[in-house]
């Protein structure tokens, strides 16, 4: 869809036409007060070619660096077709076309992708995505007090074994909304949340409880046991998923023990950057949620659904738009629904060329690297394996001394180590992240446990060098 | 267009009825003029019995094609019923606001609960002052 600016000529005479000298006569209503000052910091704009050139010097920055970090974003093999298809003008938009009469592939992509994430996460309903996996998380919780009829509470529990990121956004968006998130503590030994650090509140109102699977540890939480438990107490269940995991893991719409009078996540919401989209710095990338039928209108967000026109001919439009902003105003569902549309066309794609073998290839690549990984990093004196849990593709690793340093070394090896815990989870003493994807081969992480055993021990090193 | 009005209704500002039911129940429903106002409705959420609610409080939501919309309490009291019917046959509300398309049945705190609520032709009045 092209889009043309309004010319000076057409702004001069829309001014005339409702008899306005400047365009900021608009904005007088708006209190001096109320009104920003310049932004500080913002240098003066710059030429294409000097923005080019000075992206170019920021990017070689980062070098090509062996990455061994994950924390919530994921380095995968991303097959070619993925972006050369998303990348295509039909697509390739900075504002995602909803109008039906125009856009049906873009609509129709959509749907493909919203069925895709139903049958990845085991729910009914899925939205057009969200921001990115910590907004789907503060959405999410939202979502669960407006759910919850039998209750009017705005508390939550939250094992702290989920991304501290992603809580701290939740809070800062659904803690103005008078939400209350109250940490839940994990067993130091499995790197995993208990039960019986639930006791506490059993029988008291809370409307939701978070579950993380697998956890920020990269640990797999029992969710059977957590989603029991929350449903006897009467609490939804909103469930954060890496979805390449759901791959090899049960869908959150099954987790519960099959006797159990209630079965299931409430709410599923995540992170869809494995999904083909590209670490790049951070973003863009998007967020997801999916639910079960009944809390379709508590739910934010855009829906696309399938209908027939007229002539009875099969078509696609956006459904359900009534809780939104531009009709609601202050009393929608989120006043920030947009979705992400770019990034989930390419996972879209990614998804639908992978298929359901390919996903659980990837999965089971990513598995097994990390546990070569840890197996040949804890080989290292000094190193060892911090939690019992099971994991994923993410594993916690503890350290005899402080690691930043350590990874500070690495960097200069042309080598991320992973992410140092220390900062925000100072109990576990010297802990390190890490991560191993199927794009590491063996070589690969042979040369990490050789850097790190230079790094470790260099007075072996010294005496077998003299 | 003459908008239906019974006479043995009260009304409020914002286009609810209240029928005085036996017991210091009331009954709550939308107008004729609400429904023809919103259009075809497809979704009615109203509040669990149980329920607290004072007057003026948002405590229900009618949804339509083109916009959903809050239902304000007449009075203050408890809910103790809702028209599950309207779970299943929303359309209850466009064809009989003042019948079966009843949303929800309020015990109402103390006697003077009705005093502030308008009559038929004082609503009536509303209606012709909104419609200039």
């Amino acid at each position: 869809m092209a889009f043309i600016p309004h010319t000076t000529e057409d702004v001069a005479e829309m001014l005339a036409a409702i008899g306005a000298s400047r365009v900021d006569e608009l904005f007088d209503e708006i209190p001096a007060a109320l009104v920003a000052a310049p932004l500080q910091g913002v240098p003066p704009a710059l030429s294409e070619m000097q923005v080019g050139r000075l992206m170019s010097e920021r990017a070689a920055q980062d070098g090509r660096p062996l990455c061994f970090i994950g924390a919530g974003a994921y380095e995968h093999h991303i097959p070619a077709p993925v972006w050369a298809i998303a990348t295509r003008g039909e697509f390739y938009s900075a504002y995602t076309p909803y109008q039906a009469e125009a856009s049906q592939g873009t609509l129709q992509v959509i749907y493909e992708y919203q069925s895709m994430m139903c049958a990845l996460t085991g729910m009914e309903v899925s939205n057009a995505s969200l921001y990115d996996g910590a907004s789907a998380l503060a959405e999410a919780c939202l979502t669960a007090v407006r759910a919850h009829r039998a209750s009017t509470s705005r508390r939550i529990l939250v094992p702290r074994t989920i991304n501290p990121v992603y809580l701290a956004v939740a809070q800062t968006i659904a803690g103005n909304q008078n939400v209350v998130f109250q940490p839940v503590d994990f067993d130091r030994a499995q790197g995993r949340t208990l039960i019986d650090a639930l006791r506490p509140y059993e029988g008291e109102d809370y409307a939701a409880v978070v579950v993380q699977q697998p956890n920020y540890f990269g640990v797999l939480e029992q969710v059977d046991a957590l989603v029991d438990w929350a449903h006897e107490n009467d609490m939804l269940v909103i469930a954060v998923v890496n979805p390449l995991s759901l791959a090899v893991l049960k869908p959150p719409g099954e987790w519960g023990s099959p006797a159990a009078a209630k079965r299931g996540a409430d709410i599923v919401c995540g992170e869809g950057q494995p999904l083909g989209v590209p670490l790049s710095s951070g973003g863009p990338y998007f967020g997801f949620m999916t639910t079960r039928m009944q809390y379709v209108r508590q739910m934010p967000g855009r829906i696309v659904g399938r209908t027939v026109d007229v002539d009875g001919r099969e078509g696609f439009t956006l459904t359900l738009q009534a809780r939104e902003q531009h009709i609601r105003r202050s009393k929608a569902n989120s006043n920030i629904c947009t979705n992400q549309g770019l990034t989930v066309t390419a996972a879209t794609i990614y998804l639908a060329l992978l298929g359901a073998d390919g996903l659980a290839r990837v999965a089971e690549a990513s598995m097994a690297r990390t546990r070569e990984l840890v197996a040949a990093l804890t080989a290292v004196r000094g190193v060892r394996a911090l939690f019992t849990g099971e994991n994923f593709h993410e594993a916690v690793l503890g350290f005899d001394r402080p690691v930043a340093p350590l990874l500070a070394a690495l960097a200069q090896r042309g080598i991320q180590g992973g992410l140092d815990l220390s900062e925000r989870f100072p109990e576990l003493g010297h802990a390190l992240l890490v991560c191993a994807t199927e794009t590491k081969t063996a070589e690969d992480i042979a040369r990490y446990a050789r850097a790190l055993e230079e790094l470790q021990n260099p007075a072996a090193l010294t005496r077998g060098a003299a | 267009m003459s908008e239906i009005l019974p006479e043995d209704l009260h009304y409020t500002k914002s286009h609810e009825w209240v029928r005085k039911l036996p017991g210091g129940e009331v009954e709550v429903g939308i107008t004729d003029h609400a429904q023809e106002a919103l259009g075809d409705l497809v979704f009615v959420e109203v509040p669990e019995a149980g329920r607290r609610v004072a007057a003026g409080e948002a405590c229900a939501v009618v949804e339509s094609v083109k916009a959903a919309s809050d239902i304000y309490s007449p009075v203050d009291g408890v809910v103790v019923a809702s028209n599950a019917a309207l779970a299943s046959t929303p359309e209850l509300l466009n064809e009989a606001p003042y019948g079966a398309g009843w949303l929800m049945r309020i015990a109402v705190d103390g006697d003077g609960a009705l005093a502030g609520l308008l009559d038929a032709d004082a609503y009536a009045a509303l209606l012709a002052e909104e419609s200039k």
